[in-house]
């Protein structure tokens, strides 16, 4: 390849830049497409102990499993809500 | 035992009907006594790519709903004798299909034939559902841009998961890629996905290259399957990606850039006028 077209593949080189945008979302993607059928189901039985004491609604809890090498981590956030706080 | 093929994409306009068409063609061509079926509920265009839009009287739904039986229905083709299409209803709406419909249909279908194609609708609403949902293979339509090879992952995800193999257990759907719209010069130029690129993201088998070309869309203006075209390059690269899904073993052609000489350049420019 002559030093021209090399000069040129620089500034032309977006196939590059598309290769690493896949490979994040689709990694990313794959990540949530193999979460377990469990987590639903976690989060709703959660939510029904936390609700016989604290009036809260599902959207105020949130379960995410994360996986960083052969660790998992699951991660349970519970938002309170303003009410609870100040009575308190 | 029949196979059943879904040719598959996610997104829309990447090269399913037009590769449907040449597979099922290319199969046929070869002895193997081929069906393809439209499943595009409502945006019936196999028969147009075929060629034989004018031959339909009952189309998939008649056969489903018991108004026309198969024999009916089947158009046989007119220039390869084993290769038969079933069209999609134009008419009705896409909840006219149903599993047990389909079901029966390919049952039946297989005590006849060798290979069954299915066309699948872009999305993933329930006719590319139902499309893939029996199928035996995988043939993954892919271009090698961005929208392309993401709905291509999202689409293995759902063969891995809502087909009757993954369901029941049974050895997973056989996927296959199959890259179309290449264009080498552009790849080498850095504008476009190469094929390691999109093979190293999707991580299955590679069944065939086929360059951008313009003969597919003259192949589609006269209502020929482009595999029939044995001079034009995205012909001979379905006739590769055939015979790879036959067990051969061919070499990947249209994959780099083609250096000619003065002479040659010349010359084939004359070539191609006169063919146009």
């Amino acid at each position: 390849m002559s030093i021209l077209s090399y000069l040129r593949r620089k500034n032309n080189a977006t196939a590059s830049v598309a290769k690493e945008r896949l490979q994040i979302i689709i990694s990313h993607e794959r990540l949530q497409r193999n979460a377990p059928d469990y987590l639903p189901k976690i989060k709703e039985e959660i939510l029904a102990v936390i609700a016989k004491y604290i009036p809260i609604t599902l959207d105020q809890v949130k379960v995410s499993l994360e996986r960083s090498g052969d660790n998992a981590i699951l991660e349970l956030n519970v938002t309170m809500p303003d009410e609870v706080l100040t009575e308190t | 035992m029949a196979k059943i093929i879904v040719v598959t994409s996610g997104k829309g306009g990447v090269g399913k009907t037009t590769s449907s068409a040449a597979i099922s063609s290319g199969l046929a061509l070869r002895g193997h006594k081929t069906v393809v079926i439209d499943f595009d509920i409502g945006l019936r265009n196999l028969d147009i790519i075929m060629g034989c839009e004018r031959r339909v009287v009952f189309d998939f739904i008649n056969v489903i709903n018991g108004d026309a039986n198969l024999k009916q229905a089947l158009i046989k083709d007119k220039r390869i004798p084993d290769l038969f299409i079933l069209p999609a209803s134009q008419t009705r709406d896409k909840d006219s299909l149903t599993l047990d419909g389909v079901n029966q249909i390919l049952t039946e279908l297989a005590k006849e034939f060798e290979y069954i194609i299915c066309d699948s609708p872009a999305g993933i609403e329930a006719g590319a559902l139902m499309a893939m949902y029996f199928a035996d293979h995988a043939i993954i339509v892919t271009n090698p841009e961005v929208s392309s090879v993401r709905d291509s992952d999202r689409i293995l995800g759902i063969l891995a998961s809502k087909t009757k193999r993954a369901i029941s257990g049974d050895t997973p759907v056989q996927e296959h890629l199959l890259l179309t719209r290449y264009d080498p010069k552009r790849v080498e130029c850095g504008e476009m996905l190469s094929v390691q690129d999109v093979m190293g993201i999707l991580a299955i088998p590679l069944i065939g290259v086929i360059p951008e070309s313009k003969t597919v869309l003259k192949a589609s203006n006269i209502g020929t399957p482009v595999i029939l075209d044995e001079s034009s390059d995205a012909g001979i690269a379905y006739q590769d990606a055939i015979s790879r899904f036959l067990g051969e073993e061919r070499p990947m052609r249209f994959v780099n850039v083609e250096r000619k000489g003065i002479f040659k350049r010349l010359f084939s420019k004359q070539k191609e006028d006169a063919l146009a």
